[in-house]
């Protein structure tokens, strides 16, 4: 197990330090030059010149690659020139609020989508099987923004069940804060919770077939009892790969929907980043949130683990 | 599983059905995948025909008539400027299914190379899959839209970082069926008989991966229509005043409430072309793999 973690840990420094790559290349592929397409067409060649040398684009390629992934392995994300502050602040100012609101969709999507999926592989190829995985691919088949602007619609505006948008008054508590997430994490978990639906159910399928489960069913046990105590147990690895997947999923949903609700989170930070050219927040946030990606997955392989006493490695 | 017994011997006496046309027959077999395929045609047609087949030009505005509702006038209502919304959903699924299909041909491309070399080549193997990893670790649209920062703003360029996007799903897939097919005896036969790496995996090796490939690119065309239409929402895709889905939806959030036609309209559009593009990604895994068909 140690050394299994020690070689996920070697690989993941690996992957990051590609990652790290991949975010450098892009943000040096721009077709001419940063300083002078964040500052604009009115500024003066001697504005481009002090903001390429505070950049550090004047040095060459290969000093500020290296540069720049010293910097990244420090936590050193640099300055952004709008906001007027290090990267890091702005990024951690924003993180708990999309963290909440990914903890939050990914408890909906998980939460509709194992019971779901299960109850779908139990009733196979019945009405209710059928009728859930229609709905699950329309569900997965609408654009998470879209679904968060009729749901502001029908049930911000017109019922006035939740608030329309925003993050409430400063001072508000985290209680009252959740009110207005509900409707972004609906947005972000359903379109989500089909593939999550999808993989469950094959995975019980699978289960249900095998021959322990017919012993189980022999012997007299309750179908409940067959399902939740048998089955699902040795369906929960497949459950829990998908989880890993759905990750990234979830995390690009909030990136678009906290602009739906105007939620001041990461998201919002990105995309009005990108808008208006901010390199090193573009850099930093693809750091931070790919590097969570890897985390998580890192951590549902050694779930893997604990779930299922097979796994060994 | 009777299906899958009953199917062949029916078909066989009728004519020597090419590979393609008992694919065809065994889609088509399945209501959901024919009511699919009939959409998509719709929806293509309507992209192909946009120019002839639009009642007004996207840009044409009629300010007396803006936000009106739909009526004989204008089927599905007007927008803020007086255009009408059923000839802007039909140019924008020109623009959604050209950039969606030129970011399949191009990732297909890319990645089916990559994926092939990766899974024969193995002193390559390492290297490129890390790279893949490391690419799948961003959120689709979050690698779209930084790539569309450096890039630019225009159709071109929306496809390039969209197939930068799916290149790796389309590799991974290659690669793990590159990787069974090298230990077949077929392929050991033509190594032994000295066939150059170039020729194994050109005749060989790729005549095989069609089937998976063509799945994955259908459920990537699905993808990335989403993808292009969430950047063009956020406003870093194709521009106005170019109607596509996503920015006809970004510019009908503040009527809303006056008109819910126009963010009705485009919604549905990409919904029921994104669902019936997984529909028959499903029917297509399905047909070509007698293995799965147990499993739906």
């Amino acid at each position: 197990m140690t050394s299994y973690m020690l070689r996920r840990l070697a690989g993941m420094v690996v992957v990051m330090f590609i990652v790290a790559s991949i975010v450098f290349v892009i943000a040096h592929v721009i077709p001419g030059d940063p300083a002078a397409v964040m500052l604009g067409s009115d500024a003066t060649a001697a504005d481009v010149a002090a903001l390429r040398a505070r950049m550090g684009l004047d040095a060459p390629l290969v000093l500020q690659y290296l540069r720049f992934l010293i910097a990244a392995a420090h936590l050193d994300l640099g300055e952004s020139i709008f906001l007027n502050r290090s990267v890091v602040a702005a990024l951690a100012e924003r993180a708990p609020l999309t963290l909440q609101l990914t903890v939050l969709a990914a408890a909906l999507a998980i939460g509709i989508g194992v019971p779901v999926g299960v109850i779908s592989a139990v009733k196979r190829g019945s009405v209710l099987d059928q009728a859930v995985t229609a709905l699950s691919m329309t569900a997965a088949s609408l654009p998470s923004f879209w679904i968060g602007l009729t749901l502001i619609e029908y049930l911000a505006v017109r019922l006035g069940i939740l608030p329309v948008a925003g993050y409430g008054p400063p001072d508000a508590d985290m209680l009252e804060r959740l009110r207005f997430l509900i409707l972004p994490a609906i947005a972000v978990g359903v379109p989500n919770s089909a593939l999550i639906i999808r993989f469950t159910r094959t995975g019980m399928l699978d289960v249900l077939q095998e021959d322990y489960v017919r012993t189980a069913r022999a012997k007299g046990l309750s179908p409940r009892m067959v399902i939740v105590k048998h089955a699902f147990r040795n369906a929960r690895t497949s459950v829990l790969t998908v989880i890993g997947i759905t990750v990234a999923g979830l995390l690009g949903g909030a990136i678009v929907t906290e602009t739906v609700f105007a939620l001041p989170g990461v998201g919002n930070l990105i995309v009005s980043a990108v808008l208006r050219r901010d390199y090193p927040v573009i850099q930093g946030a693809l750091l931070v949130i790919s590097g969570v990606y890897v985390l998580v997955n890192l951590g549902v392989d050694l779930l893997y683990a604990v779930l299922d006493p097979r796994v060994r490695y | 599983m009777s299906e899958a017994v009953l199917g062949a011997p029916v078909a066989a006496p009728r004519a020597p059905a090419s590979p393609w046309g008992l694919l065809l027959r065994r889609l088509v077999r399945r209501k959901l995948v024919l009511l699919s395929l009939f959409v998509l045609l719709v929806v293509g047609v309507c992209a192909a025909g946009a120019p002839w087949l639009a009642p007004y030009a996207p840009t044409r505005m009629d300010v007396a008539h803006r936000l009106s509702a739909p009526s004989a006038r204008h089927w599905l209502g007007s927008d803020d400027f007086g255009r009408d919304t059923l000839s802007r959903c039909m140019w924008g699924a020109r623009l959604s299914l050209s950039c969606g299909l030129m970011v399949v041909l191009l990732s297909l491309v890319c990645g089916t190379v990559l994926g092939i070399v990766s899974g024969y080549v193995r002193r390559l193997d390492g290297l490129l899959m890390r790279v893949t990893d490391a690419l799948m670790a961003f959120p689709d649209i979050l690698l779209a839209i930084a790539l569309m920062a450096a890039l630019g703003a225009s159709l071109f360029d929306v496809v390039i970082a969209l197939a930068f996007v799916y290149t790796p799903r389309v590799a991974r897939v290659a690669r793990g069926a590159t990787l069974v097919l090298r230990e077949l005896q077929f392929v050991e036969a033509s190594e032994a008989l000295g066939a150059s790496d170039g020729r194994v995996m050109l005749h060989h090796i790729l005549p095989n991966l069609i089937s998976p490939l063509l799945v994955q690119g259908t459920f990537i065309f699905a993808a990335a229509i989403l993808t292009e239409a969430a950047l063009s929402f956020l406003g870093a895709g194709v521009p106005p005043p170019n109607p596509t889905w996503g920015n006809m939806i970004a510019m009908a959030q503040q009527y809303m409430q006056r008109a819910e036609w126009l963010i009705l309209a485009p919604g549905i559009c990409i919904a029921l072309t994104v669902l019936s593009l997984q529909m028959v990604g499903d029917g297509l895994r399905d047909a070509l793999d007698p293995k799965l068909r147990r499993l739906t």
